[in-house]
């Protein structure tokens, strides 16, 4: 037979094949695009884990804890008249520590690469070493779909993890202090909560790229969590030993200092942990009105003594944001550039 | 085989640093033949076919698969040809079914037809006991059997498989080529199989392409490639025969197909009444030689036709490349 014919059978046949399922979609509406069935398959594979349980778990206690902490700071704090209850009561739930468990803030600031490194670090390479990468990767799947889908289906995770962290706190404290936010109070908490969504996502995205750089899940792991300790720990050890170093010779010359402070907060500005400290504190404590340290004297005795609205809180801590999200792009492409034209053997 | 090739490679490299994975290598492979890529381990026959695949780029040349270019448009590529890795994985913490529906949605499939598709490739492969079972316990064989089911449920035009029977029984190395077979036979499918088997490769393959250190050596049917390794020299016949004579000797040898004739010694052993005469020819003419014997009014005690394998052939080659 010759070439043509068998094209022609095959085009009949193929046409026989699909009626059926033309008629299967038109039923059963659109063809979900592979992109969508990987972020469903992740989904679900990482809601049905045990280290998702885990990670549930600790993140319930410290939440817990948090909670606990300060509502014994609360009730310490004032009690009995009215007229005595300090303003934004109710975010005070989120930022008062009682002295021996820190607060929800410091918890999540601290816990938050942690969801971000577990849930990320074997994303690429444990698919590799079952064998599932090149099978997955030699259907009609883009790579960089791919890729996406694995970062999407951690995200929906973990904005899911925080928004129910964040309202079973809220929750817990209008239980328990039976003081209800004002609308304001309420959408902090929100803009907050979107933050630290952000800010887990740059740490899952950093773990991906890790999972895609390293064949060995620990090895990537590993990597992850020095970085997580390097810039919780370390980096503001090393910005204040350059700062001392670079310190001007004479105090009095102020444009030197002010220069130094800057270059100094420009440094400690480059950490996501930092970025995301300063960006949580300013709305969850609306007083905070500047993020330099350095105000004259005419400023700060001028200023009215009153808290930041919600709009100027978020205008002040703008490029936090948009520099958590450039941080999170960078990863981004980092990884796409390796994953890209990297060769993908069956487990290896 | 008239018509475009479906795979085309021309001078196909990949060089890892020094070290060249694939030299210069063009192949063409065509509609419904299967084809076996021949090889000892690291002889590059994985690159070759990650490299169809897209899946790694070749250094230089180009791989053309259904007349698509797979380096630039490896989705074209990938959406007709299903791959089968040599030692394929699944999600074991899933049913066969679920891992089977994935790779078909995958494949633009909607849901319900890649159920039904699952289901009637699990009864293909013999699976369909075990659809609901988790691909965790599976057996080895049971995974390549899943793994075939897998390939298939794109309704792919061609089929890579490589090393396909690696690690199971014989019953189940049986099994996977005679469906291997079938599809190519009944479907019309395009397969393209590694091998380091012989036996497997000469069982069902149509052509054969011997693949040592990236270089092509030869390529062909069975007869073609003895023909090109051996210099024609494909079949021996030795004929015990009662007497010998040199106008046998001279009819025999003007026998189309036949290269040399001899006669070897009789054996020294007392009692043997006849002499042996051995035939190497390029085609199998044992009726031809023991029917000219006969008229000769001689009498034949012994016919013994021998054909080279695929065996002799590796051998052959591998003997050649440890001298040299």
């Amino acid at each position: 037979m010759s070439e043509q014919g068998i094209a022609k059978m095959r085009r009949l046949f193929g046409k026989r094949d699909s009626a059926p399922a033309e008629a299967a979609e038109t039923k059963a509406g659109k063809v979900t695009p592979p992109f969508w069935v990987i972020v469903h398959k992740e989904f679900g594979d990482h809601v049905s884990s045990w280290r998702f349980v885990i990670l549930l778990a600790i993140v319930t206690v410290a939440c817990i804890g948090s909670v606990y902490s300060a509502l014994t700071a609360l009730s310490k704090g004032f009690s009995g008249s009215f007229e005595a209850v300090p303003e934004f009561l109710f975010l005070h739930m989120f930022t008062v520590s009682n002295g021996v468990m820190p607060n929800f803030l410091t918890f999540i600031s601290f816990l938050a690469p942690l969801i971000g490194i577990a849930i990320g670090f074997d994303a690429v390479n444990s698919e590799r070493t079952k064998g599932t990468l090149s099978r997955v990767i030699s259907q009609p799947v883009y790579r960089d779909d791919f890729l996406n889908a694995k970062f999407v289906a951690g995200l929906q995770l973990i904005a899911v993890v925080v928004f129910a962290l964040g309202f079973l706190v809220m929750g817990l404290g209008l239980f328990m202090i039976g003081y209800p936010p004002t609308p304001e109070e309420f959408w902090r908490v929100i803009a907050t909560l979107i933050i630290t969504v952000v800010y887990v996502g740059l740490w899952l995205n950093l773990a991906i790229f890790f999972s895609i750089r390293f064949r060995q899940a620990a090895t990537s792991a590993l990597a992850g969590i020095a970085l997580w300790i390097f810039f919780l720990v370390f980096y503001g050890l090393i910005v204040n030993l350059i700062g001392q170093a670079t310190a001007p010779s004479n105090p009095n010359d102020a444009a030197a200092v002010i220069a130094h402070q800057n270059f100094l907060m420009f440094l400690s500005r480059l950490s996501p942990a930092y970025l995301f400290q300063e960006a949580a504190t300013t709305l969850m404590l609306p007083g905070t009105r500047t993020l330099s340290p350095f105000i004259t004297l005419e400023q700060g005795y001028l200023a009215i003594d009153a808290p930041l609205s919600f709009g100027q809180s978020l205008l002040l801590i703008w490029p936090h944001i948009v520099a958590l999200i450039a941080e999170t792009i960078i990863i981004f492409a980092a990884s796409f550039v390796l994953f890209m034209r990297q060769e993908i053997r069956s487990r290896s | 085989m008239a018509g475009q090739p479906v795979i085309e490679l021309r001078e196909l490299t990949k060089k890892y640093g020094d070290f060249t994975a694939v030299n210069q290598l063009t192949l063409n492979i065509y509609q419904g033949e299967i084809f076996g890529l021949l090889g000892p381990n690291g002889a590059g026959k994985t690159t070759t076919i990650l490299m169809m695949l897209g899946l790694t780029e070749p250094t230089s040349g180009k791989a053309l698969v259904c007349g698509i270019d797979a380096t630039r448009n490896p989705i074209q590529v990938k959406s007709r040809v299903g791959y089968l890795p040599d030692d394929v994985g699944f999600y074991d913490d899933r049913t066969a079914l679920d891992n089977l529906i994935y790779t078909a949605r995958l494949n633009r499939i909607p849901l319900r037809e890649a159920t039904e598709r699952a289901l009637s490739l699990l009864e293909r492969v013999g699976l369909a006991e075990a659809a609901e079972k988790n691909v965790g316990e599976f057996s080895r064989g049971m995974r390549q059997r899943l793994g075939l089911a897998d390939v298939l449920i794109k309704r792919p035009e061609v089929i890579i498989l490589d090393e396909p029977t690696l690690g199971i029984d014989p019953e189940g190395v049986r099994e996977l080529l005679a469906l291997i077979r079938d599809l190519s036979r009944k479907e019309g499918i395009t397969v393209l199989l590694s091998s380091h088997h012989l036996h497997q490769v000469q069982q069902i393959c149509d052509r054969v392409g011997l693949f040592v250190k990236g270089r092509l050596l030869a390529c062909g049917d069975m007869n073609e490639l003895s023909r090109q390794l051996f210099g024609g020299a494909t079949h021996t016949v030795e004929l015990d025969l009662s007497a010998w004579s040199d106008e046998l000797e001279q009819r025999m040898r003007s026998l189309e197909h036949v290269v040399s004739v001899e006669c070897v010694e009789a054996d020294a052993l007392e009692g043997t009444s006849y002499v042996t005469a051995r035939v190497v020819c390029s085609d199998d003419l044992a009726p031809q030689l023991a029917r000219m014997a006969l008229e000769h009014g001689l009498e034949l005690y012994g016919l013994r036709p021998t054909k080279y394998g695929l065996d002799d052939i590796y051998h052959r080659y591998f003997e050649g490349s440890e001298a040299s």
